[in-house]
């Protein structure tokens, strides 16, 4: 579970996302909390169904756009929502688990992200602090 | 946008100078003073952006309506020469593939409706699947989704889904040429399999409008509109399979771009050359994307006509037209007195031909294209029409909405779902929510005032009004 609240950055049309974290995979983790945070209130969601989501990427920037992108799609292909997440980096592969279920009628309904981009998109590291940001399409 | 940085051309167009040593085409702004005030500085930087890439013939463009997108601005056009080594780019085009709007025009007056109004707006939000994660009715096989990839509205005609008139009052007749089913991904197919016939949520929605004002008589009788005539407009467009299709070629054209040394001022940018085999991948699953958002607008209508037909019994709607914006589509315009076939990018922006385009149905051909900006659903929408002088401006382009005038968030801080939607009932106007959040997102304040951007789109010469109309029932996802 993200201990933390989701984080954003002002966008005229659509919304930028944050995720902090002291790992790579602890910030695209929180990032992508953020993101199913547009979409309904994830705190309420059960953990009742996982899927894993594997993918290679050298750049770790694309690597943040291909995880997001990735729950997108399994979200959507599967209609579940998800609202907890973990990802394990072994170099240019990267390993993720979501959990989540179908949709309720009394969840929260936010606005539908439809996808992840490359835009303000980066993936920074400060004194041990990671920050991994871009601007979500909704 | 600081006003010092771009140089005024007329009362309605502006461009960027050139800084020392800078090499780009040159960047065409429209819009008057107080609209091109109001956008941020990241409009400029886009536009700018643009004009870098290969191939940009002309200018690069943004429309009055224009705001920070990712990549290109939003209501930024684009054309590209492919015999010049001209890009398509998937940021150029952007996620929602053919988001658009179908304008249907009814046989009622607001008279007819007034008694019904409560009755047709819960009718409809109960039929017209909107929100996220809702799913329509239909659901398709992988084989389906490929005859759809392939045949857009036609497919959902043949599936009892509209009328054969229909068809010739949709851009490309329903049906985009060029599309390539196998170069949309297995995983794209499977998100639009419980997607069709859904508007999607955001900007998206399903407007009953009344016809509150006419500009343009003649126009407006070539259109078969009169004052007091209720109007549906619905606007979406090729929900998941066009955002995965946008999604996974944004990284494809990104790595392509660099692996071909096109210098990208910014990766949101990327692009491939037409006539390289990655831009010709792209462009046949876009196409397939396109054709996705026009079976899509086709369901809706037949679902939005069923309501009508067990609410108000005996009354027609009949299809005005069908824009398509976010799109990159190929089409002649003389460039310096020749012919060229260009590549013409609309990123929210609606392509607006002038009278006596051979694509335009007999019925609007003498007065020009039907063109629709979609206002917030406090205020209003115009219909406009396409002008000859749009050809010669911006490859016959127009606004295509009212432009976000602040960020969702913002608007989150200012306003609750549950008092605006109130608020608007108190004047007439019936909101079907399945969020409140997303309420809050659109309320009429966020967006910029239509009437100027209406006003600028016509005084720049890019499409003349012919009415302005009113919401009564607005069905938002």
């Amino acid at each position: 579970m993200n201990a933390q609240p989701p984080a954003y950055f002002e966008h005229e049309a659509d919304i930028g996302i944050i995720g902090r974290g002291t790992s790579v995979e602890a910030a695209f983790e929180a990032a992508a909390y953020a993101m199913f945070a547009i979409m309904t209130e994830p705190a309420t969601i059960r953990a009742n169904q996982s899927v894993h989501l594997d993918f290679e990427e050298n750049d770790v920037e694309l690597a943040l756009v291909t995880w997001l992108n990735g729950l997108l799609a399994e979200a959507r292909g599967q209609g579940l929502v998800f609202g907890r997440f973990r990802l394990r980096r072994d170099g240019a592969c990267w390993h993720g688990e979501a959990w989540g279920e179908p949709w309720r009628t009394d969840l929260e309904r936010g606005t539908e992200v439809k996808g992840a981009t490359l835009t303000m998109l980066s993936v920074r590291e400060r004194d041990g602090l990671w920050e991994a940001r871009c601007v979500v399409d909704v | 946008m600081d006003l010092g940085r771009v140089q005024q051309l007329d009362e309605y167009r502006w461009t960027v100078p050139l800084a020392p040593g800078e090499t780009r085409a040159p960047v065409l702004l429209y819009g008057s003073a107080p609209l091109l005030a109001s956008m941020d500085d990241k409009v400029l930087e886009q536009a700018v952006n643009v004009a870098k890439l290969p191939g940009l013939v002309k200018a690069s463009m943004t429309m009055p309506d224009a705001h920070w997108g990712y990549g290109f601005p939003i209501g930024g056009v684009a054309a590209f020469d492919p015999a010049a080594g001209g890009i398509v780019s998937a940021g150029g085009v952007g996620f929602d593939i053919s988001c658009g709007v179908r304008c249907l025009r009814s046989d009622l007056s607001l008279t007819d409706i007034a008694p019904h109004l409560e009755l047709l707006a819960n009718a409809l939000f109960h039929a017209i699947p909107a929100g996220v994660g809702e799913e329509g009715r239909l659901k398709l096989a992988p084989a389906q989704i490929d005859e759809v990839l392939a045949d857009g509205a036609h497919w959902a005609l043949r599936h009892g889904y509209g009328v054969p008139e229909d068809l010739d009052y949709v851009e490309e007749n329903g049906r985009m040429a060029g599309a390539v089913p196998a170069n949309v991904s297995e995983l794209a197919k499977k998100r639009q399999r419980g997607e069709m016939g859904t508007l999607g949520s955001g900007n998206h929605y399903l407007e009953v409008q009344v016809v509150d004002r006419i500009h343009d008589a003649e126009t407006a009788a070539a259109f078969g509109l009169r004052e007091g005539q209720i109007l549906v407009s619905i606007h979406c467009g090729s929900r998941g399979l066009g955002h995965q299709i946008g999604t996974e070629y944004l990284v494809t054209l990104a790595k392509a771009a660099s692996r071909l040394g096109i210098a990208l001022p910014d990766r949101e940018l990327a692009c491939a050359p037409i006539r390289s085999p990655e831009g010709q991948q792209y462009l046949g699953a876009m196409n397939a994307g396109i054709n996705v958002a026009l079976a899509n607008r086709q369901i809706l209508a037949h679902l939005t006509r069923e309501v009508f037909a067990r609410v108000l019994p005996g009354s027609r709607l009949e299809t005005l037209f069908d824009v398509s914006h976010n799109t990159c589509k190929p089409e002649r315009h003389r460039v310096d007195g020749r012919d060229a076939l260009l590549y013409v990018h609309r990123k929210g922006a609606t392509r607006a031909f002038g009278p006596g385009h051979p694509s335009l149905p007999e019925r609007y051909r003498a007065v020009g294209q039907p063109v629709i900006i979609g206002g917030s659903m406090g205020t209003g929408s115009y219909v406009l029409a396409g002008t000859a002088e749009s050809e010669q401006e911006a490859f016959s382009s127009a606004s295509h909405g009212a432009g976000r005038a602040m960020s969702r968030h913002q608007a989150l801080k200012q306003w609750r779902g549950r008092e605006l939607i109130d608020e608007l009932a108190g004047r007439g106007i019936l909101i079907r929510t399945a969020s409140l959040r997303g309420a809050a997102e659109e309320a009429p304040g966020a967006y910029k005032d239509v009437d100027l951007v209406a006003e600028a789109t016509e005084r720049a010469g890019l499409a003349r009004r012919v009415a302005f109309l009113r919401p009564k029932v607005c069905v938002k996802g």
